[in-house]
């Protein structure tokens, strides 16, 4: 059976490189599953966890965004940051989480609530990993 | 006695010499480590760099009516610089060459200070600008020797949001471009509107587009020209390194050449001394004869 070569790459350096069977990630349009042979592809991804399937075990990784791209047999997903579920600053992720939750919370104009919510956002995904 | 106080000077200025020798031997090495990581850096900076041109290219360059605030020239009303410094001093002419760079770019192209806004990267850089007023609208102080995505991030999205917002109308970045151990080249490149960009080899493929191509422009070129800018950082800092070790060996260097002109005329007085002494003592038996 024939596999995708998977990589997933940031400003600084690649984060995984392996074959897998089967690739599920978030897309901007919705969540899509890559398996191999598939058209070539280009799309947006959302801040979520990317999940990577090889023989009944799945590894998961989340990014920051970014995109991937497709071909019948390699899939890249681009990412300003990426990390895999023992890469994880969970104290730095709680500490992420508290200090969005708190600019949330907070009613005033002056806080950018767009950008905290994508730092929440980035933050529980990071926990769910870490703690799965 | 005269000829001992100067003996003893010659001695203090050797010692003197010979630890600041130790002291810039010191840091050479120390720049040369950190040059070592700062490459290393930069080379992992390649394949995401490279990757994201490729889509960048097959995109802009499979579809030419494409339209996109970034890919298009507008008139330029303001230009934004970005310069890429060091923190500390002690890196030979790394900071002169990108400022003097700077100040003709400014000299050529601009008659007033509403025409053009600095962000500025470095102490260096941000010290010079304040002390001549000239317009700075961010900055970056005390950036680490490895800097990773993140602390830049903040900084390269408000640059290019800037842009969006025709803040500003073209964006350049000044920094110098390593190109070896012992040579770094100034490079003056236009970031903002992002133009040639380079053709890809055929073996760019034909990609379905999901939702479509204007969309994926949207997240892919803001995500480019941030990874630009943060690959100038990489190789900025790899040259502020290179340089360091290089105007640390030079001082080393000096040091040695020094201390050997020293130790001669050390020796030489030494010598006059002793001579001097045994001239007198022969006069002096001379005398009693």
């Amino acid at each position: 059976m024939s596999t995708l070569e998977v990589s997933v790459v940031t400003p600084e350096g690649p984060i995984l490189e392996d074959s897998f069977d089967m690739v599920v990630c978030k897309a901007e349009t919705g969540e899509i599953g890559i398996l191999p042979k598939h058209i070539p592809l280009v799309s947006p991804l959302q801040i979520s966890i990317v999940r990577l399937k090889k023989s009944g075990d799945t590894k998961q990784v989340t990014i920051s965004g970014g995109f991937m791209e497709v071909q019948p047999d390699k899939v890249t997903i681009l990412a300003q940051s990426a990390e895999t579920a023992d890469h994880i600053d969970v104290l730095r992720a709680k500490q992420a989480k508290e200090r969005a939750e708190k600019r949330l919370q907070d009613k005033s104009d002056t806080v950018d609530r767009y950008r905290a919510e994508l730092a929440l956002k980035r933050a529980i995904n990071r926990l769910e990993i870490a703690n799965s | 006695m005269k000829s001992l106080a100067s003996l003893r000077d010659l001695k203090g200025r050797i010692d003197s010499t010979k630890k600041t020798k130790q002291i810039t031997g010191a840091m050479e090495l120390v720049s040369a480590s950190k040059m070592s990581k700062a490459e290393q850096n930069a080379r992992g900076f390649v394949p995401y760099a490279e990757k994201l041109q490729e889509v960048v290219s097959s995109i802009a360059n499979s579809n030419t009516d494409l339209q996109h605030p970034m890919l298009t020239k507008r008139e330029v009303k303001k230009t934004g610089y970005l310069i890429i410094t060091s923190d500390r001093g002690l890196v030979g002419a790394y900071n002169s060459h990108i400022l003097k760079n700077l100040i003709n770019k400014i000299e050529q192209n601009h008659s007033s200070k509403d025409e053009y806004t600095l962000i500025v990267i470095g102490r260096k850089g941000y010290d010079f600008c304040r002390k001549r007023g000239l317009p700075v609208a961010q900055s970056i102080l005390g950036m680490s020797d490895h800097p990773s995505f993140a602390d830049v991030k903040d900084l390269a999205s408000e640059a290019v949001q800037m842009y969006a917002d025709e803040e500003i109308d073209e964006l350049h970045i000044i920094y110098n471009h390593y190109v070896s151990a012992i040579s770094q080249v100034v490079t003056n490149k236009q970031l903002l509107p992002i133009e040639n960009i380079e053709e890809q080899s055929a073996s760019a493929s034909d990609y379905e587009f999901d939702p479509n191509q204007e969309e994926i422009l949207e997240v892919l070129l803001p995500q480019y020209a941030e990874s630009l800018i943060f690959g100038a950082l990489l190789d900025g800092k790899a040259s502020e390194h290179a340089a360091s070790m290089t105007a640390m060996r030079s001082a080393t260097d000096n040091a040695n050449e020094l201390i050997g002109d020293l130790e001669l005329s050390y020796n030489r007085a030494r010598q006059a001394a002793i001579t001097q002494e045994i001239t007198e003592i022969v006069g002096g038996v001379a005398a009693l004869e």
